[in-house]
């Protein structure tokens, strides 16, 4: 009889002591069923207080008349209708101040990250710069660059740039003692140990940049055209607020949360591509 | 105290190694720190001889990782002689491999292209591929055969120590620096890969200086062991291993092995006490 044969077959004198670990049902309950449930509770306390009357409809939309205006919304989208060059002027603003936002803030991380100089002279005035509050910046921009697209993506891009930078420079900090006397003792030129070593090593730090970056950039492109007019989905939605139409707003701006989250998502598959040794969420980072 | 090494009786040594020639000398090495007011190598002497291999034993901040560092040709002597091959080290050279504690196989590339780094850092991507054959083999003394296009992180850590092994042989240095290669591993695998790097060098007839801190590591694989004690580090004695070749793990019960394990251990302890 073997020792498994033993186990099996429990006896009298050897009780089986199997037993259940005690985990609590909330913890059981898979995902997207705990995701339903708190949508629906959600709603349904948001009915409630508009039902109670409490709140002025103006304040607080009922849940179906924002579901009404966020059908009118995606209807005038999806049909071409006056809505869609707004959402193109936004789209525009918040692609070039993304782009121009990542190569200014992994020129001046790779600066900051790799040079003593850029260290020691450049760094200090990028975090002064950085405690200010950047949307005060938002009338300087509109005064030099106009109220067209570019002062939306000024601001956008001033924004969204330093979490840019001081992922790129953290990142180029990441590569351990062992990793750099290793390419010490291959003769490597300071440019090798950059592009083959530290570069690399810092992906994940640069890319947890480009997701703060890539909100930030949403923020700025909206409050800039709030600000500075322009034809944008800002604007679009402070005419909505001006005509005290609370439904359309909510739904103009989950319509920009889901732009958010598409560039959100589109840096984190990014990420997976090309950062694939490093196990990271969507949301969480290393 | 170098003549020691260079005067193992030939029973002891490969046939090849009766007319040993010294391939790394250094003479009369002194390292001082000197803002921190630090004397961290006093008059070290040491002759590396083709195909032994040489230990240097001794408790944290003796000096060991200085001596490495300046045989590595990352840090110059403050004074003396440091010469590889009759050329002096200047810097880091192609002909000295290096391996540490930590495998450091970087993540994005496959084993492959980790071996054969260090050719395309100094040759070029070209000579690189034009390695790709020297590292399969390399892999497959190493028993890694058929993880040419695996990466790093599916290894585990004796794998990823293998690999290191293969890096630092892929440029065919003349001496191989260790510097506590497998001290990240459980002990029953660094048993193993002890071994495993006794084989490697023989097969090679590979010159070879690790550092480290555990004794039975040191008796079980040196021609060689050479005590340091701390502040100055210097070598206060040399331990000559006269177990025969090749080594056994079994060696490890023997009363021979037991002596020069508690010779060097006293040795260690008087340091500790100066």
């Amino acid at each position: 009889m073997t020792l498994m044969d033993q186990g099996n077959a429990a006896t009298g004198s050897f009780p089986s002591t199997v037993w259940v670990e005690n985990v609590s049902w909330v913890d059981r309950v898979p995902r997207w069923v705990a995701m339903v449930a708190i949508f629906a509770i959600f709603i349904a306390i948001w009915q409630l207080t508009h039902m109670t009357g409490l709140v002025s409809p103006i304040l607080l939309p009922s849940p179906g008349s924002t579901a009404n205006q966020i059908y009118f919304v995606g209807h005038n989208l999806l049909t071409g209708g006056y809505m869609l060059t707004p959402l193109w002027v936004t789209l525009k603003t918040v692609g070039y101040a993304f782009l121009l936002a990542t190569a200014i803030g992994f020129s001046l991380g790779v600066l900051v990250g790799e040079t003593a100089f850029g260290e020691r002279a450049v760094m200090p005035y990028l975090v002064a710069i950085d405690t200010m509050p950047k949307v005060a910046f938002a009338p300087l921009f509109i005064a030099w660059l106009g109220f067209g697209i570019e002062s939306k993506v000024a601001l956008a891009t001033f924004i969204a740039t330093f979490p840019i930078i001081v992922g790129t420079a953290a990142g180029l900090h990441a590569a351990d003692e062992n990793a750099r006397m290793l390419f010490k003792t291959m003769g490597a030129s300071r440019f090798q140990t950059l592009i083959k070593m530290k570069l690399p090593t810092g992906m994940p730090h640069f890319f947890t940049g480009l997701k703060i970056g890539s909100v930030g950039v949403m923020a700025g492109a909206i409050t800039g055209e709030f600000l500075g007019g322009g034809k944008g989905f800002g604007d679009l939605i402070r005419v909505a607020s001006t005509n005290l139409d609370t439904a359309r707003v909510f739904a103009l701006i989950i319509y920009l949360s889901i732009i958010g989250l598409a560039i959100f998502m589109a840096v984190v598959w990014t990420q997976r591509r090309f950062v694939f040794w490093h196990k990271s969420t969507a949301l969480t980072e290393s | 105290m170098e003549h020691a090494a260079v005067s193992l009786s030939p029973q002891q040594k490969e046939p090849a190694a009766q007319d040993a020639r010294p391939v790394y000398v250094l003479r009369g090495v002194n390292k001082f720190y000197a803002k921190r007011g630090i004397h961290a190598l006093d008059d070290v002497n040491l002759t590396l001889v083709e195909g032994s291999f040489s230990s240097v034993i001794g408790s944290s901040g003796c000096g060991k990782s200085t001596l490495l560092k300046i045989m590595a040709g990352l840090t110059p002597p403050s004074s003396g002689s440091v010469m590889l091959e009759g050329k002096p080290v200047l810097g880091p050279r192609e002909d000295i491999g290096m391996m540490f504690q930590q495998a450091t196989l970087f993540p994005w590339r496959t084993v492959l292209e980790n071996i054969v780094l260090p050719i395309e850092i100094r040759d070029g991507k070209k000579a690189a591929r034009d390695a790709h054959d020297r590292a399969r083999d390399l892999l497959a003394m190493t028993g890694l055969s058929g993880f040419e296009h695996v990466f790093p992180n599916e290894l585990s850590g004796g794998m990823a120590q293998r690999a290191a092994i293969c890096r630092m042989l892929v440029s065919q240095p003349s001496v191989l620096l260790l510097d506590e290669p497998f001290s990240a591993l459980d002990e029953l695998t660094r048993d193993f890969m002890n071994m495993e790097l006794q084989r490697i060098c023989r097969e090679r007839n590979a010159t070879a200086f690790l550092v480290t801190h555990s004794i039975q590591e040191a008796v079980i694989l040196s021609d060689v062991v050479y005590v340091m004690s701390p502040r100055p580090g210097r070598f206060v004695e040399e331990v000559v291993i006269d177990l025969p070749r090749p080594r056994t793990l079994e060696m490890m019960t023997t009363p021979e092995f037991g002596a020069l394990v508690d010779r060097i251990r006293s040795q260690l302890d008087e340091g500790a006490l100066a």
